[in-house]
């Protein structure tokens, strides 16, 4: 886990007080949602457009943490590593702050969209680039 | 799918590539080798979607599943975000397979020439799925040396497939394999024919 995801000041899933109940809760909460588990793709991307204050109501610590890691774009998979935390949590949390208006989420390029000429050559000039 | 808002920033579009192979060919390693950030690993975990019966008692039985994946970042400008998964090695764990594929630009299959055959769930999946893919033949110290052309044909390959040596620890190598991956995904586009 990458200790420096995480603000200085903020909550970390490593931190030694919180160890027992951040491991259980978030299954807790996601527990039975199973239509929440597969709205968003492994790769669609999150970013946090409302910061929150951590006094919100129905907010537990992961969601505050999400909205952290958000501030700058990134996919559900990185979002479930950093946290680690199955992917399917990872949506269930990242569906209420996208409810509440907390963060916004981009789904992948549609596979119709997939054939657009100006991708894959901006791909193919990126990858050459690398 | 309008999950967007028109406050929003503006957010790179994600694009996925799949390194596929048998176990232990080196995925995880070439996924490193071209990634921006060390690879990470995610889990998914199947609940609910697969209702077995448990063949002692006759009960119907909930299975849970766990499926750990690497992968591996490359940001192309500020438009695109390549994301590179690795795929679970065993093939039965088909539904992780199937969302990975879902709107996947294309795959590699890394092929081991000491194990050639391991490979072929992954060609044989690629082909059934129509998700254009290249084989990526990893080349390890003492692994008999193949012509391509008999890996090729080895591999029952449509001609049209490309096929190349790589070396999964090399930069340059992987990002070689890539490239070779975009432009026959390019060329395999359903637009491609019709135009
Ligand atoms: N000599 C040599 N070793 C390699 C090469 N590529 C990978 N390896 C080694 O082979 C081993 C397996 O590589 P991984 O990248 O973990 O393979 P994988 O396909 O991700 O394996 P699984 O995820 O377990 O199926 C590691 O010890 C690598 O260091 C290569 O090109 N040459
Ligand atoms: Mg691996």
């Amino acid at each position: 886990m990458s200790g420096h995801e995480w603000g200085p000041d903020g909550w970390s899933p490593d931190d030694d007080r919180l160890l027992d109940a951040p491991t259980i809760r978030p299954y807790v909460i996601a527990r039975g949602r199973t239509e929440a588990q597969d709205r968003f793709d492994l790769i669609s991307l999150a970013v946090t457009i409302k910061p929150t204050t951590g006094r919100e109501v129905g907010l537990d610590p992961e969601h505050q943490t999400i909205v952290r890691l958000c501030r700058r774009p990134l996919s559900v998979a990185e979002i479930a590593a950093h946290m680690d935390l199955p992917a399917g949590i990872v949506r269930v949390l990242l569906g209420d702050l996208f409810d509440r208006g907390f963060v916004a989420v981009q789904q992948p390029q549609p596979e119709m969209d997939v054939l657009d000429e100006r991708m894959y050559k901006a791909v193919l000039d990126g990858l050459r680039a690398l | 799918m309008a999950f967007g808002r028109s406050d929003q920033p503006k957010m790179p579009k994600a694009i996925k590539l799949l390194i596929a192979g048998g176990f232990g060919v080196g995925k995880t390693t070439m996924v490193g080798a071209v990634s921006e950030i060390r690879p990470l690993r995610t889990e998914e975990t199947l609940t609910d979607r697969s209702v077995g019966i448990d063949d002692l008692s006759g009960v119907e039985t909930k299975a849970t599943t766990t499926v750990a994946m690497d992968f591996g970042r490359i940001s192309i400008g500020d438009e695109f975000m390549l994301y590179l998964f690795g795929t679970p090695g065993q093939e039965r764990f088909w539904f992780v397979w199937d969302e990975l594929a879902r709107g996947a630009l294309g795959a590699v299959v890394l092929a081991d020439t000491r194990r050639l055959a391991d490979c072929f769930p992954s060609v044989d999946y690629f082909e059934r799925r129509g998700t254009p893919f290249i084989v990526a033949v990893n080349c390890f110290e003492g692994a008999p040396v193949f012509e391509l052309a008999e890996v090729k044909l080895a591999l029952n390959l449509g001609e049209d497939i490309p096929v190349l040596l790589c070396d999964a620890r090399k930069r340059e190598s992987g990002k070689e394999v890539l490239i070779t991956l975009v432009k026959h995904a390019y060329g395999k586009r359903p637009m491609a024919t019709v135009k």
